[in-house]
């Protein structure tokens, strides 16, 4: 097999059924995808949950993952996030001729394993080679099933005043590690993506208490933009405290030097569990003990007034409000 | 990391300090941050919702990229249109509007345009790419300018051709001055910037104070920085004195950096310049001198600053000046938002507008 990636195997014959037989199959493997038919095929019984997220990072490489690892985890987190169990998965590849085969591979081989960390089969797929520079090294789209069992229902329409907000870990780590590596600023080392997939511990939960009423996972636009989400769907007021919003100092240093705010930047492996005041012990109690969420806390409320609004107490005791994000943060000057 | 943070935001001292201020019953105070970064700090920590009614904050003109006018923008745009322009840029400038687009526009059409976090970063890019030529927007006052001036030296000793800057540098001290003469403004102190007083050092704010009569305050730009900075120039004001407290001898001394000084003196020399919503302020602005004019982009390309109208309604002069908040502008939250901001104090986060609309306090 050729080391690069090249338009051959996108066309159908004998390299494209190498490049499944010897790189997806290898790593995905599982009773339904080596069927090898058209569709794969299962039964499903309950209330299903599915989802679709398409992935385009640069660098396709970071610290703490690969742009493979967070197609999946992506995914499964969007399921989790409905307390479905996550199931099936496919996954479309779109390659840019030249792609190194190893590299591909490195990010398959990351996708089976966090697959199987999940406990979620890859049963479907598709690979597309476009020309040089029509694409950026590699996009990929996952989709994925899942199954919401009985008695749970979890949606951003459904914080009510006088909810708790926990978050299950520090803020700002996925954004951060993205925005070193991208501009190649050396200038913290251990600041790493926290890309994860939570299904597990959101299981867990789930089997000790199902009074859970919002749960989603802040990835783009951070825990400010998911939060506004949720506020607005449920025509409620959040309110914060920034004291008690857990962040790595590493982060936070880097924030302060481009003018970035870690409330606004990507998390690929935190959820924001939104639930009654009864149940905060029961779900940090869990949370706490699980390697994903040793950090997790309480970091606000759901209230009445200022519907639609988030508000933080800050540090120094006043009130300002966390607006939805406007693009993409940008450097500052000074 | 930590304690450097966590120190000056201890919240049971920020509580200490607003009981202090909030018991403030004298005359109506207006304190003018100079600064667009202090103007940041002190919606992010929603802190004019924690003064008394009587002490006003009103944001000067501290922001370069609010004070940038329309023409520089435009004038980067014409270069663009030199196929083998790169330009090199720091993130605020990307949604400035110039006359017709942005920035962010440009590059959105396929324009090359580089976000920096650095000068020094568009050398290398100038390095990286010999076959096109990179032009490097550089804005900003005393604490930008050093690091520019280092750049075109370096550009200088390495011979690097291909690299040149459009410069609209600008000095604050100028500025304050001709806004201390504005009987309309009624600034009752200044509180002044950490970062720029570390480079100028806190003389100049003792002729500003002497001759002027308005007193003022050096302070940093944490939460507990901010609040003690503004009751000290408070109890200042109160007693009548026209005294310059420096409260952040941690960064700043009385000479300032006289290294970075004399870097950006040996590249730049004082020019007139225009600011958005002022005009033009004699002597307040920087030029490359003629000893390194083969890396100025404005004789270069012979661009020609001319000037552009400004925006119909946008108050921004108004607001730089202190004597309207953004909330009086009627474009404000309307058609003036941070997606799409009609005038630059709406650009930046830290503009006065933008930080007035995104911190709107509750
Ligand atoms: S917006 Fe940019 S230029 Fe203006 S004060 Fe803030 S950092 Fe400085
Ligand atoms: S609200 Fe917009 S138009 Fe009005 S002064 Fe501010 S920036 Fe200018």
């Amino acid at each position: 097999m050729s080391d690069i990636i090249t338009l051959a195997h996108g066309s159908g014959g004998k390299t494209t059924g190498d490049l499944i037989k010897n790189i997806f199959q290898k790593h995905f493997n599982n009773d339904i995808l080596s069927k090898n038919d058209d569709a794969a095929s299962f039964m499903l019984s309950g209330k299903v949950a599915f989802t679709t997220d398409s992935f385009v990072i640069t660098p396709v490489f970071f610290k703490g993952g690969n742009i493979g690892k967070l197609a999946v985890c992506g995914t499964v987190n969007d399921l989790a996030a409905l307390g479905a169990t996550p199931l099936y998965l496919s996954c479309g590849f779109i390659l840019e001729e030249g792609l190194p085969v190893k590299d591909l591979e490195a990010i398959v081989e990351s996708m089976g394993n966090t697959a199987r960390e999940a406990g979620i089969k890859i049963v479907t797929g598709d690979t597309k080679v476009v020309q040089k520079n029509a694409a950026d090294k590699i996009f990929i789209n996952t989709s994925g099933i899942g199954i919401i069992p009985d008695g749970i229902d979890i949606s951003g329409y459904n914080a009510v005043p006088g909810d708790r907000v926990i978050i299950t870990g520090t803020v700002g780590d996925h954004g951060c590690s993205i925005l070193l590596e991208r501009e190649k600023l050396d200038i913290y080392g251990d600041i790493s993506s926290d890309c994860a997939p939570l299904n597990r511990i959101i299981g867990e939960i789930l089997s000790k208490t199902t009074n859970i009423h919002v749960m989603r996972d802040p990835t783009r636009g951070g825990v400010a933009a998911t939060l506004n989400e949720i506020a607005q769907q449920s025509k409620v007021g959040i309110k914060l405290f920034e004291d008690r919003i857990p962040v790595k100092d590493e982060v936070r240093g880097v924030c302060e030097l481009l003018g970035m705010d870690p409330l606004y930047m990507a998390n690929e492996g935190k959820m924001l569990v939104i639930v009654p005041e009864s149940s905060v012990d029961t779900v940090l109690g869990v949370l706490k003990n699980a390697a994903y969420g040793t950090d997790s806390c309480v970091i606000g409320e759901v209230t009445y007034d200022h519907k639609g609004i988030v508000v933080m107490n800050t540090l120094a005791g006043g009130n300002r409000i966390v607006g939805m994000p406007v693009g993409d943060q940008l450097p500052r000057i000074c | 990391m930590d304690n450097l943070f966590t120190a000056f935001r201890d919240p049971k001292l920020a509580a200490v300090l607003t009981e202090k201020l909030s018991m403030y019953k004298g005359n109506t105070i207006n304190i003018m941050e100079v600064c667009g970064t202090h103007t940041m700090s002190i919606s992010r920590y929603g802190i004019r919702s924690l003064l008394p009614e009587g002490i006003n904050l009103i944001s000067g003109p501290g922001c370069p990229v609010c004070v940038t006018p329309l023409y520089f923008i435009n004038s980067a745009i014409e270069l663009l249109e030199n196929k083998d322009v790169i330009i090199a840029t720091f993130g605020d400038l990307m949604k400035v509007p110039g006359s017709h687009s942005s920035l962010l526009k440009e590059k959105a059409k396929g324009k090359d345009i580089r976000i920096v976090y650095s000068p020094m970063d568009s050398l290398k890019i100038a390095s990286n790419n010999k076959d096109k030529r990179v032009v490097f927007l550089s804005v900003g006052f005393e604490t930008t300018t050093p690091i520019a001036a280092l750049t075109i030296l370096k550009a200088h000793e390495e011979k690097i051709d291909n690299f040149s800057v459009l410069s609209a540098n600008k000095t604050i001290p100028n500025a304050l001055k001709i806004l201390a003469m504005d009987k309309d403004v009624g600034v009752h102190g200044y509180l002044y910037p950490g970062h720029v007083s570390a480079i100028i050092g806190t003389k100049l704010y003792e002729e500003l104070a002497s001759q002027y009569g308005i007193p003022g305050v050096v302070a940093g730009f944490e939460p507990l920085d901010i609040l003690h900075g503004i009751l000290t120039l408070v109890e200042i004001i109160n007693d009548d004195s026209k005294k310059v407290v420096n409260e952040y001898k941690r960064v700043v001394s009385e000479e300032g950096n006289t290294e970075a000084v004399r870097v950006a003196d040996k590249v730049f020399s004082a020019c007139d310049s225009v600011w958005r919503g002022i005009g033009n302020l004699p002597l307040s602005g920087l030029s490359i001198r003629e000893e390194f004019e083969t890396f100025d982009a404005w004789k270069i390309y012979n661009l020609k600053p001319y000037t552009a109208e400004e925006t119909p309604g946008c108050k921004c002069g108004e607001i730089l000046k202190g004597r309207l908040k953004p909330t009086d502008c009627k474009l404000f939250g309307k058609s003036c938002i941070p997606e799409n901001p009609v005038g630059a104090c709406m650009v930046s986060s830290e503009g006065t507008c933008a930080a007035y609309y995104r911190f709107r306090e509750v």
